[in-house]
């Protein structure tokens, strides 16, 4: 089987085309990025408090807000997370005070305002150990001073309750979080602690999934610090192939991913979606990888600058475009659909991860081909018409290998 | 050149069982739940898949500058005893703003030379001193004796973060410097889905001493002034009691202590709960190094009927008149302390005092359920994208889909021993590192392959296209793992946590692919070629 057997087109002679389309997209992103959407950073970058909540059933957002602002929280930002079944929502409180103290509030609070406003069976439960919610050593410590299998404070009761909680642990964290009934519990656990659960502890119907609290100190160093990784990660390319080609070369190819960082950043803020620590490492991740597309279409310009000296620059260009084309799409197509795989089914923790993979592949694919090359062509009939010869471009150092 | 191939194959499989016993190790069974235990024994899971809390702290490091300044000014005022300098005042004007300064003031003009020549011999090492007007000194610490202080006081909180949170029980916890060069401190604990206890353990300075009290109690601080007539004495310090530091029932109450103690948290041996044997209530018991109980023991029997008071994080917590001579221990009570409080208390004690305060910038906690899930998606992501990819090459090169298709499969199996090997933490980044570096994988090969159905339709025959199809290949690919080894190396330098274990399976992935899609590949094509006979077609 075989794609693009002997394609002829010319890529140069549609460079406005592209430039359009790409002043197009930058243009929309940059446009977003300052006057409609602005840039949603995730709580590692702008510190506060982040609670992933999950429920049993579909979450009353009113009742949440209306019990976050009796508990006095009410700068609380409660928003769906992931798909409307998986029945979570994110709780979020801004940071706006610098003492580190009362990050540690925050949490408490909101879990605390959960179970006593929002959970009807909360409001209930009275001292209750709420299954939901326990951890394993809670748990641990209900049994053994409960005692429902009379087993008395040997070894052997801490054995035998340190495996029930065990277990229970387990049947819960596999079904999502959260206990559908405590019945069920009797698959996994003894009748008679099913028994002494079932009238000591209650479900309260929510669990907290996850919990950020980040300090406005951490946020503002790690915005600094993710800016200089890409930076840095730009400056690095640009030295490598200054050495392993020309420096013109170099310059292209980070003027091409530099455009794909920003395009990608721009698809960011026009979907609203949320830039975070691995967003940042799928995007130095693309950095190399549109890299990669380039210096594969740059290495055969070279080769074929070395062959064949009287061909015009232009049509060189095309036909190194054309004879890696093949290559650079179904790289690029195999790439794209590991990503994709990934955008689908790898959860929604790394749903934004995937997405900058996703959007950047597609884009750093194209601007290899229709930035990158381009501009290299161009820069030499700009540097000819200053001399006033006709256009050559370095065939790149003399080999080492 | 057929024995070289069956060297080279050896070589492969010799690769391939080296990299197969660094996932699992030696398992105990062949089932599959013996092999993943084996495989969990060698690469953990980060706290994002089992659950767990992630904690940074900073250290405020101009405390233990500020501290240290402080040491020194008492023993600078000592030495002034010792040599018959009356009349100066060593005091540290401002331990916040300014931690390293220490200030001499009125000194006796007379007495200048002789304070100089005591200065410079001992503290000229460490401190740049001027003499100013009126009889004022001021010793500065120098830049360097200030970050090597830092860097003890960084180095000595983790150790006590590590002591207390082993001593908590917590499994596999780790502590360790974070962000170079700004005194933070990374704490990992799995398993903690709720960190309150433990975060109240390790922040916990526990400073412990024990002072002569030289004036009070009086009910409040205003009182206190009103009776010290505005000024607290340069060598005293005023502190708060909790409620019933003195006899039960007592209220909060403010004394006037030495600023020296006679014990300091460093003198403390152990601690251990227990109960007060008449009233029954939880308490403290500690006790003193030898040398300090020795100490102690002079001192007491010299103080008879003076008050003492132990103070604890820089509040009273018990006062009580010496009787008679104590040697090595003594006990906390005061405050209404329950047994859990007594329990940790002594643990923070027998670690020892935190050489500075620790404030959390950070804190994130993955639950248990949370982590099952996305060890669930990424596994099944990773399949499906695995699958795909692996389809598609045999679909598109047949016959050479294969060599792709096991280069693959070997470059997985490398990647997974190399994190075996090394005990890398898987996170779920990571997960998709891995995902993605066989989608990048697969171009090594697909740009070989693409080159050698360009020189086979170029007319060579078709080990010579596999032979020119490799050499051309090579700088290309080359440069790419290059660029991206490099994005993947600042990746790991600025990133932390689960984003480093991204950057970690990408370079390890990368560098298995140079590997098994240059080395592996171009064997199994000759194996091919060597079957055929001269001028067969390559199914490519």
């Amino acid at each position: 089987m075989e794609l693009f057997h002997d394609v002829k087109i010319d890529w140069l002679g549609k460079k406005w085309y592209f430039l359009g389309f790409s002043l197009i997209f930058s243009i929309a992103g940059l446009y977003s990025l300052f006057f409609w959407h602005h840039l949603r950073l995730d709580v590692d970058f702008k510190g506060g408090t982040v609670v992933q909540v999950k429920f049993a059933g579909p979450p009353n957002v009113d009742r949440i807000r209306a019990s976050a602002n009796a508990a006095g929280l009410h700068s609380a930002k409660i928003e769906q997370f992931g798909a409307t079944s998986d029945n979570e929502e994110l709780i979020t409180l801004a940071e706006n005070a610098t003492d580190t103290a009362s990050l540690d509030r925050s949490r408490a609070q909101i879990v605390h305002m959960l179970t006593r406003n929002y959970s009807e069976a909360g409001a209930q439960a009275q001292g209750k150990l709420d299954l939901d919610n326990a951890s394993e050593g809670d748990l641990l410590q209900w049994l053994q001073q409960n005692d429902p299998e009379h087993l008395g404070n040997d070894q052997n009761a801490t054995i035998k309750y340190t495996q029930q909680a065990k277990a229970i642990e387990a049947y819960r964290n596999n079904h999502g979080g959260l206990i559908d009934s405590i019945g069920n519990l009797s698959g996994v656990a003894d009748p008679a602690i099913v028994q002494a659960l079932q009238q000591g502890t209650y479900l309260s119907g929510f669990t907290v999934r996850n919990v950020e609290i980040v300090g406005p100190e951490v946020g503002a160093q790690l915005r600094h610090k993710a800016l200089m990784a890409v930076l840095y990660s730009l400056a690095g390319m640009l030295i490598y192939l200054w050495f392993r080609f020309e420096l013109i070369y170099g310059v292209a190819a980070v003027v091409a991913v530099f455009h794909d960082t920003i395009i990608t950043i721009g698809a960011f803020s026009l979907a609203d979606r949320e830039m975070s620590l691995t967003v940042i490492a799928a995007i130095l991740t693309l950095i190399g990888y549109s890299m990669n597309d380039t210096i594969v279409v740059f290495d055969r310009i070279r080769e074929n600058l070395r062959m064949s000296r009287r061909e015009s620059l232009a049509d060189l260009v095309n036909r190194s475009i054309n004879q890696t084309l093949s290559r650079t799409v179904l790289t690029s197509g195999l790439t794209f659909l590991t990503a994709l795989s990934l955008l689908i089914f790898g959860g929604e923790v790394l749903r934004n991860f995937s997405f900058a993979l996703v959007v950047g592949i597609m884009i750093g694919t194209y601007s290899s081909i229709a930035v990158a090359s381009p501009m290299l062509v161009a820069y030499q009939n700009w540097r000819a018409e200053k001399k006033g010869k006709t256009a050559t471009l370095p065939a790149a150092r003399k080999q080492k290998s | 050149m057929r024995q070289n191939l069956t060297q080279k194959t050896i070589f492969i499989i010799a690769v391939l069982l080296v990299f197969v016993y660094g996932i699992f190790g030696i398992p105990k069974g062949f089932n599959g739940h013996a092999l993943q235990t084996a495989i969990l024994k060698r690469i953990q899971l980060g706290l994002d898949l089992k659950g767990g809390t992630r904690l940074i702290l900073q250290v405020d490091v101009d405390q233990a500058v500020a501290g240290q300044a402080q040491q020194d000014g008492q023993r600078i005022q000592q030495s002034f005893q010792q040599n018959g300098i009356a009349g100066a005042e060593v005091v540290n004007p401002d331990p916040k703003k300014q931690p390293g300064v220490i200030e001499i003031l009125n000194a006796p003009a007379t007495k200048s030379t002789d304070i100089s020549s005591l200065l410079n011999s001992q503290y000229g090492q460490d401190y740049s001193i001027s003499p100013g007007a009126n009889g004022q000194w001021t010793l500065s610490m120098k830049p360097t004796v200030m970050s090597q202080v830092k860097d003890k006081a960084e180095q000595q909180s983790i150790e006590v973060i590590r002591e207390r949170v082993d001593a908590l029980g917590v499994t596999q916890p780790v502590v360790a410097p974070y962000n170079t060069g700004s005194y933070q401190i990374l704490v990992e604990l799995p398993g903690i889905s709720d960190p309150g206890r433990v975060k109240n353990a390790i922040q916990s300075t526990a400073k412990l001493s024990i002072h002569l009290v030289t004036g009070g109690p009086w009910d409040t601080q205003a009182d206190a002034m009103q009776a010290l007539s505005g000024t607290v004495p340069y060598d005293s310090e005023l502190l708060e009691s909790v409620p019933g530091a003195s006899s039960s029932g007592a209220p909060g109450q403010w004394y006037e202590l030495t600023r020296t103690p006679v014990v300091a948290g460093t003198d403390i041996r152990d601690a251990e709960p227990g109960t007060d044997p008449n009233t029954n209530q939880p308490q403290v018991n500690f006790y003193l190094t030898t040398a300090a109980g020795d100490r102690f023991a002079t001192f007491t029997s010299a103080n008879k009927g003076k008050p003492l008071a132990i103070v604890l994080d820089h509040r009273v917590r018990e006062v009580a008149t010496i009787d008679a001579e104590i040697r090595d221990q003594g006990t906390i009570s005061g405050g209404g302390i329950t047994m859990q409080y007594a329990k940790d208390l002594s643990l923070l004690l027998r670690t020892g005092a935190l050489p500075a305060s620790l404030t959390y910038l950070q804190e994130s906690t993955i639950g248990p359920s949370l982590g099952v899930d996305s060890i669930h998606s990424g596994v099944m992501a990773s399949i499906i994208g695995m699958s795909a990819v692996l389809i598609f090459m045999l679909i598109y090169y047949k016959g050479a889909g294969i060599n792709a298709d096991l280069a693959l499969i070997l470059n997985l199996v490398i990647l997974l021993g190399f994190m075996g090997f090394t005990h890398s933490v898987l996170t779920l980044p990571g997960i998709a590192g891995v995902i993605l570096t066989v989608g990048m994988g697969v171009d090594s090969n697909v740009l070989i392959f693409e080159r050698i159905r360009e020189e086979i339709r170029a007319g060579k025959s078709a080990a010579a296209s596999v032979d020119q199809g490799f050499a051309h290949a090579w700088r290309t690919i080359l440069d790419t793992h290059v660029t991206t080894m490099v994005s993947a190396g600042i990746l790991f330098i600025f990133g932390t946590g689960p984003v480093r274990g991204f950057a970690v399976t990408l370079v390890f992935g990368l560098l298995a692919n140079l590997f098994t899609a240059v080395f592996v590949s171009r064997v199994i094509f000759e194996a091919i070629l060597n079957r055929k006979g001269r001028g067969e077609a390559l199914s490519i």
